[in-house]
């Protein structure tokens, strides 16, 4: 960009103030502002380092410099600018970093925070003498939007400043975003909106999602700054043998170890807090030379995290292990290694995560991978290789939520009495919900007055209600309360707080630090002495009293680790393909370490390697069991679909299938038959078994009974508000959902299968939790390109997931099997009296 | 005793003992007296999905059906001689004027069919008059008290009661499952809740364990196609 149209947009206090640093201000800066002052919407795409909350804010700090100051008497004026974070923290960071620039220029700008940590009488003054900037979070937003006052509140909004965009679209949570800023546009019209968002495959549709979906004006301006040097990254060269299988990397240890000693400052990430709390307990084993290491995963109690954040950025550690809770946010310099541990599962993931060490654009990031298991290897490889032509598999926006939906509808309502029409125009003009036709949104209203039954037996009780002008409001006080505390998307299974106590006093000790929260799900199948990892310890479980979990310190080497709900992310489609095609392309394996070479080269003499297009199954028996491996590398999600599809349809073929087992990258189904026998006397099809119907029938019926549809449901039923979260008056008891989300189900699917909120749960299990979509693009590929291999003895690709046997379990499956065993014990020990 | 033998289909039904007087667990949460010919059903929380619509959540307004058409089949099955209903027959005390007609004509005629006691509870304390049988705060069977709240003094003889919605949780496999069960240790018994939108309360809870004598103490969960009779000593923590 040219002096001269700099020297236009920026007013002259600001060209001083970068001069007097010695800095110019970048030219993506001057383009996103030259946008801005078009008075267009616009996206910018940067890697972090690259400047971009300064980018961001630089429109909305030359609009306040040229603002004319307030006449005495004139009324307070509304919010300028709202900033919107996926975190807290960095709401709160953000006005640090602000605070800098606007006080050396002079500005006259107030800059706040509010987040769920505000308290009550700094809210209500906001709401009477706003800020100029506003830092804030989606849920607070919406609950802004939903409150009377918000057309007020909200009438001189200028700017709309969405950070970590890229982050926040593909979830519930930006569903919720994209309705809020369909009602703000509406509020205030020529509204800019600003999105800063790390790289994604798609940035055309992050433009679009930006932007009302009208006719005229389809998307936001597109500004990008290109990567700056490439990452160094590379693959840990072990002397050590790879294992076969497991994600603990524990062959590793000393290797990472001497790494870490190596650099000032190493972050490891991992991709469960189960595998961070291990990774911590192995490097302190090996920590011979004392060097202060952190944990920091998202279960930890906040103000032990706020700690290792403090130290982190006091330069005062040598290493953080760390989950997806550091992907974002907070800028630390001195990091100049990120250690990967596991497979990064995908590669603007790990793009991502390599962009938060050296926070200068024209050094190299450096980072390293530890492959766990040999197939991990693979991955790796292929995962290096995107990086290096900046390959993105970030996933798209999809179809918005119905119950997110719901919940919007209800918030508008809370706001002010809302005319359908009106509303069902505002909707649609959100990039998630310009699918919605008017019959599903009418059905939603109808949802959210009276539940949207086929038996109306509630219409006394509305929650909604029609005034003789048409527009719909809320019937009482009472519904608006239950919606500001129930509002958000964010479901966390139940958790107990987990309670430092001293050991012997078990649960009758008063007092003790708070460490963190650790699932219900997990404490409740622990007996008072059994021993668990958690927050860098091993804990002793001394027992539950009311919503705690008592724990003292305790030394066993065996402990147990929690297990967390979800955290797991499947291998992207992108890295998948590439591992397919590494595979199938010797020439690739001269990058591999000798022992993984090897271990391809012996499959390749005793079975074959699949190419890229076909699918390798392979049949051996083992122990009197006859065993099916496949190789479709589509992701764990999809392989457990398969599976459970797969077992049905080898049960009524006759084979008597006994369980099966899925990994990121093979699926294996063992049974009592021979299937290789069935297949080579023609009772069994194996064309026929992996057939695309499986996805029709079959699965309707394995899916209606399964837990996933169970968890769907409960989520759904939170956010819509059919259930509550939370009651007033009750607001502290948050531990249990009042109403079993799953007898509700049961009872629901037996009477009303249409239901509106069956749907909703359907399409969301459909997608997060079954892969389908995947999983029928994989069968449609592999049709008729089947390649069985009848073999005598398990393949050495077929190593890693039979030793998965066993491992790995089938949540929700043998639940009758568990009482049976359990009842079996009873009957060994005699009869009842 | 054949008369029981022919209704112990095992494993649909668990034959137990309360105070020496024979009882059948059934499937469905209901309790039987071959004796006496007597059915109980404890804890239905009819019309709880009205209830709750009053605060603004709606629940799918199928319970009341649901929990009738289990009724209406655990008698057929036993026709008995007289039916108790244990207590919190109803939500709330307005739930049966709240009655849907083919509901309120269904439950009227399930009670007709022989005699019927309503043992009142906390969430129903007066019987409408809208149904018919007789309603009292307990009831004695032999030796054994018939009342809503379990507690009461053991030395002339047994107790059933409900009230507790007792659950049991059992872990295997590295997991747990929950299920309603029948509690007992030969003197008192607590019967799980027939209704469909009841959830229960761990029997690990001092609230249901401190009621029993634990060293004889039997859990009886209900599964998905038979009772499971288990120690307790096995499934506590």
């Amino acid at each position: 960009m040219a002096d001269s149209s700099a020297n236009d947009l920026l007013p002259v206090t600001f060209q001083r103030w970068f001069s007097a640093r010695g800095w110019a201000p970048r030219a993506h800066q001057l383009e996103l502002l030259a946008k801005a002052s078009d008075g267009k919407s616009a996206l910018l795409i940067a890697p972090t380092g690259a400047g971009k909350t300064l980018a961001g804010f630089l429109p909305t700090l030359v609009s306040l410099s040229r603002r004319p100051k307030k006449r005495l008497g004139e009324r307070p004026r509304g919010i300028h600018t709202i900033y919107i974070s996926p975190l807290k923290a960095l709401a709160v960071d953000i006005e640090r970093n602000l605070a800098k620039p606007v006080s050396e220029m002079g500005l006259p700008v107030s800059i706040e925070t509010r987040t769920g940590d505000t308290p009550m009488h700094k809210r209500q003054r906001q709401k009477l003498v706003p800020p100029d900037i506003l830092l804030t979070t989606p849920e607070q937003l919406a609950l802004l939007l939903a409150s009377r006052d918000a057309a007020d509140f909200f009438g001189d909004l200028e700017f709309v400043i969405l950070d970590e965009l890229h982050s926040l679209v593909t979830s519930k949570r930006g569903h919720l975003l994209s309705l809020g800023l369909a009602r703000l546009n509406t509020l205030r019209k020529g509204l800019r909106v600003i999105g800063l968002s790390a790289t994604v495959s798609d940035p055309l549709e992050l433009c679009r999602w930006l932007v009302p979906q009208t006719a005229d004006v389809s998307r936001a301006e597109l500004v990008c700054v290109t990567e700056g040097a490439s990452p160094e990254i590379s693959i840990l060269k072990t002397e050590e043998r790879i294992p076969w299988a497991g994600h603990s990397a524990r062959h590793a240890m000393g290797e990472i170890y001497d790494e870490i000693e190596r650099h000032s400052t190493t972050l490891l990430f991992v991709n469960t807090r189960g595998q961070a709390e291990l990774l911590f307990q192995e490097l302190w084993r090996n920590n011979d030379k004392s060097l202060p290491i952190a944990l920091h995963h998202g279960s930890l109690d906040a103000s032990q995290r706020r700690k290792v954040e403090q130290a982190m950025a006091e330069d005062r550690l040598r290493a953080v292990v760390a989950t997806s809770t550091l992907d974002m946010g907070i800028d630390w310099g001195n990091v100049d290694l990120v250690i990967h541990v596991g497979a990064p599962k995908g590669a603007s993931r790990l793009a991502q995560r390599i962009g938060r060490s050296n926070h200068r654009l024209d050094e190299p990031s450096k980072a390293m991978l530890v492959p766990a298991n040999c197939f991990e290897v693979l991955e790796c490889q292929a995962a290096i290789n995107a990086n290096y032509v900046h390959a993105q598999d970030t996933p798209p926006v999809g179809d918005g939520a119905l119950d997110v939906l719901a919940q919007h509808i209800l918030g508008m309502a809370c706001a002010e009495p809302f005319d359908a029409d009106d509303l069902f125009r505002e909707i649609i003009t959100a990039l998630p919900y310009v699918y919605v036709d008017r019959d599903t949104f009418d059905k939603m209203i109808d949802f959210v007055a009276t539940g949207g039954y086929a038996l109306r037996v509630y219409e006394r009780y509305a929650r909604i209600r029609k005034n003789p002008d048409g527009k719909w409001r809320v019937s009482n006080p009472l519904i608006a309360k239950q919606y500001r505390l129930n509002v958000g998307t964010i479901i966390e299974a139940p958790v107990l707080n987990v309670r430092l106590v001293r050991q012997g006093k078990g649960i009758k000790s008063i007092g003790g630090v708070v460490l963190g929260k650790v699932e219900e799900s997990f404490l409740e199948m622990l007996s008072a002495g059994d021993t668990f990892f958690f927050a860098g310890a091993v804990l002793r479980f001394e027992g539950i009293r009311e919503s705690e979990c008592y724990v003292s310190k305790a030394y066993d080497e065996d402990a147990k680790v929690p297990a967390y709900a979800g955290g797991r992310f499947p291998l992207s489609t992108y890295l998948a393909a590439s591992v397919r095609e590494m595979l199938a392309n010797p020439e690739e394996w001269k990058r591999l370490p000798d022992q993984v070479r090897d271990w391809l080269e012996i499959q390749r003499d005793k079975s074959v390697l699949p190419t890229a297009g076909s699918l390798l199954v392979e049949t051996f028996p083992r122990d009197d069991r006859y065993y099916l491996a496949a190789y479709p590398f589509e992701g764990r999600l999809a392989h457990q679909t398969l599976g459970m599809l797969l077992t049905r349809r080898l049960e009524r073929a006759g084979a008597r299938p006994l369980g099966f087992v899925a990994t990121d990258y093979s699926i294996c189904v063992w049974g009592a038959r021979d299937i290789a026998r069935m297949v080579k006397i023609g009772e069994l099809s194996l064309a026929g078994l992996f057939d695309e119907d499986m996805l029709g029938d079959d699965l309707d019926a394995w899916l209606a009974e399964s837990w996933m549809m169970k968890r769907s449901f409960r989520n759904c039923a939170l956010i819509s508000g059919l259930i509550e979260k939370r009651h007033p008056g009750k607001e502290k008891s948050g531990r249990q959902v009042t109403v079993s989300a799953d007898l509700i189900y049961d009872v629901l699917r037996a009477h009303e299968p249409d239901h509106i909120l069956l749907r909703a749960a359907y399409a969301d299990a459909a997608t997060g939790l079954l892969d389908i979509q995947r999983l029928g693009d994989m069968l449609k590929r592999i049709k008729d390109r089947i390649t069985h291999m009848p073999l005598d003895r398990p393949s050495p690709l077929s190593i890693p997931i039979m030793l998965e046997i066993g491992r790995e379990r089938i949540k929700g499956e043998a639940e009758e099997d568990i009482l049976r065993e359990a009842a079996g014990m009873f009957a060994a020990g005699g009869t009842p009296a | 005793m054949n008369h029981l033998a022919k209704l112990v289909e095992a494993p649909l039904q668990v034959c137990a003992h309360v105070a020496g007087m024979p009882v059948v667990l059934d499937m469905s949460g209901a309790l039987y007296l071959p004796d006496d010919q007597l059915l109980i059903v404890s804890d239905m929380h009819l019309e709880k999905g009205t209830s709750w619509a009053r605060r603004g959540i709606f629940l799918p307004p199928y319970d009341t059906r649901q929990t009738l058409a289990a009724l209406g089949s655990v008698i057929l099955h036993y026709k008995p001689r007289m039916l108790v209903f244990l207590g919190d027959s109803f939500h709330d005390i307005g739930g049966a004027a709240r009655l849907h007609g083919e509901a309120l004509g269904d439950l009227v005629g399930l009670c007709a069919a022989q005699e019927t006691f309503w043992i009142t509870g906390n969430h129903d304390p007066e019987k409408s008059a809208l149904l018919p049988g007789n309603s009292c705060a307990e009831l004695g069977i032999g030796t054994i008290r018939l009342v809503h709240i379990p507690g009461g003094s053991l030395v002339d003889g047994g107790e059933i009661a409900g009230h507790l919605h007792p659950a049991a949780l059992v872990v295997g496999r590295g997991r747990a499952v929950k299920r309603r069960c029948f509690v007992t240790d030969g003197q008192r018994m607590i019967l799980p809740a027939f209704g469909s939108y009841t959830g229960g309360l761990n029997i690990c809870d001092e609230a249901i364990k401190g009621l029993f004598e634990q060293k004889s103490m039997v859990v009886h969960a209900i599964g998905e196609k038979q009772i499971y009779s288990l120690r307790f000593s096995a499934i506590s923590r």
